[in-house]
């Protein structure tokens, strides 16, 4: 599946929908495909404070477990209950339906564009 | 040994059928080919087809080899009759295991040893160092012998209906000379395409199924013709992943998890595989007959709630005691349910004892279950 533009990326394979203060939060398509079916996600409460680069979160599939980490510090404004009751959301749609948390960010480190994620992961 | 990667002889199959791979053993194998759970749910409902041409292969013949494979390995397989297949060990002098196997009986004179892909070696050189005394010749024939799997309840109908595969002529003298007769355990000779093969009705998955030993040039189209038998069938290709939740369902050990060098075939349940009444030595029989002692640890199931999976390495507690440690954890994909296996202080192994895994950094309650999870309804 193609990195969509829109997007900014970490080397942790979150992606990022940045609209000004404010962040949409998942895995890409790439960890997803890694991680095999998921069947298990657990994510911060609303209102949590998050400090980028700290794990917050996890993903767990059949196989394995992924951590998810921070991409900015900010604070949870939102988490995607669906995506709790129906993991395989994650799978399916990685870069859409699957979207994991919103964040109202303060800070936000480097982040890489679709080309440079699609050249860190090498597909 | 070279560290660049093995290929199974059904590479470019997989690679067609887009499959993501996995290093498993030295071997590029499939790990799946879209879905894990949907290929573990197609295996307990309609059938898959896995490649598992990593493991090993060896031919035991001669004159002497029922009796060196009594010496050399756990069981009695001298007692075995033709065609049949018993699950064994090949244990150390210290009575640990060196792998697990599969043997079948093939001739008066002929046994097949099917060893694990990572103990290949081990396997070989344990059984030829064993061969002093014994008018036996052991050959390695792991590079020219595939190795397909068909597995669950409609993986009968999927080989009757393969197109070039035939039961041989000398399967007619055999007790169970047809496929549906065949019982679990057994196997039969067949050709495809008119090149010999063998056909176990034997598995890894808790199912009905077949294992089909085939050489390698014939391997490829031998999968294309079950591919296309199985296509109104339900046949799906099936990769390692769903086959180690299948195998953890079934209660089924994997080598290198519960099983090892130092631990002993009766810690993991495993006692009655060492035929301790069979006359003769064999190695390990010294160690095995001492025993452990009454606080090793034993293997048990172990079954949790909600949707958090213990797995391999995660330490299992009673109270603040460290009791065990899990070797296989998955969230079932039949049950729903997180299960597991783990070996445990034998004050906490009584069924219904009430343990804690850390879950990484959270502990939750498991209780311990006889094994196996899953059985399938007999018929």
């Amino acid at each position: 599946m193609a990195n969509p533009t829109n997007l900014q990326y970490t080397e942790e394979h979150e992606w990022l929908l940045v609209d000004g203060d404010n962040a949409t939060v998942g895995i890409t398509a790439y960890a997803a495909e890694k991680l095999g079916d998921v069947v298990y996600v657990e994510l911060p409460k609303v209102g949590a404070s998050i400090t980028a680069g700290t794990v917050v979160g996890e993903i767990e599939s059949t196989k394995s477990v992924g951590e998810l980490y921070a991409p900015v510090t900010g604070t949870v404004t939102e988490v995607n209950d669906a995506v709790v009751s129906s993991p395989e959301l994650v799978n399916d749609d990685p870069f859409g339906a699957g979207w994991l948390i919103k964040v109202s960010f303060s800070d936000v480190p480097a982040l890489l564009d679709a080309a440079a994620y699609t050249a860190l992961t090498g597909e | 040994m070279s560290d660049s990667p093995r290929y199974s002889p059904l590479h470019a199959v997989h690679e067609a059928l887009g499959a993501s791979f996995t290093d498993f053993a030295g071997f590029m194998m499939p790990v799946r080919y879209d879905s894990d759970l949907a290929e573990h749910h197609a295996v307990r409902t309609a059938a898959g087809i896995f490649d598992i041409s990593h493991m090993a292969e060896i031919a035991v013949t001669g004159p002497d080899a029922g009796a060196f494979l009594d010496y050399a390995l756990a069981g009695k397989l001298s007692a075995i009759n033709i065609g049949q297949a018993k699950y064994s060990l090949l244990l150390n002098e210290a009575g640990g295991i060196i792998d697990d196997l599969v043997v079948y009986r093939l001739g008066e004179q002929h046994w097949l040893v099917v060893a694990n892909a990572g103990n290949r070696f081990p396997a070989v050189e344990a059984l030829n160092h064993r061969t002093t005394g014994f008018d036996v010749n052991v050959k390695d024939e792991s590079d020219a012998t595939a190795l397909i799997a068909v597995q669950g309840p409609n993986a009968l109908e999927i080989l009757k209906h393969t197109v070039g595969l035939e039961l041989a002529a000398e399967a007619a003298v055999r007790p169970e000379p047809t496929l549906e007769a065949l019982k679990y355990y057994w196997s039969l000779p067949a050709t495809f395409l008119g090149n010999p093969m063998l056909i176990g009705r034997t598995g890894y998955t808790g199912e009905d199924g077949f294992e089909l030993y085939v050489d390698v040039q014939h391997a490829a189209v031998l999968w294309n013709s079950l591919m296309a038998a199985g296509e109104t069938r339900g046949l799906v290709p099936t990769g390692l992943a769903c086959r180690d939740t299948l195998r953890l369902e079934a209660g089924m050990p994997l080598y290198g998890h519960e099983l090892n060098l130092t631990t002993a075939p009766v810690q993991a349940g495993l006692g009655k595989v060492v035929a301790l009444s069979k006359e003769g030595d064999f190695v390990g029989r010294a160690a095995s007959e001492k025993g452990v002692s009454a606080d090793a640890p034993v293997l048990v199931g172990l079954v949790g709630e909600g949707k958090r999976a213990a797995r391999a390495d995660y330490e299992v507690y009673s109270g603040e005691n460290k009791v065990g440690v899990v070797t296989s954890g998955a969230l079932s994909p039949t049950l729903e349910y997180p299960v597991a296996m783990a070996f445990v202080d034998p004050s906490v192994s009584e069924l219904g004892s009430i343990v804690d895994v850390d879950i990484r950094g959270t502990r939750l309650p498991y209780t311990v279950t006889a094994l196996p999870f899953y059985s399938r309804k007999k018929n």
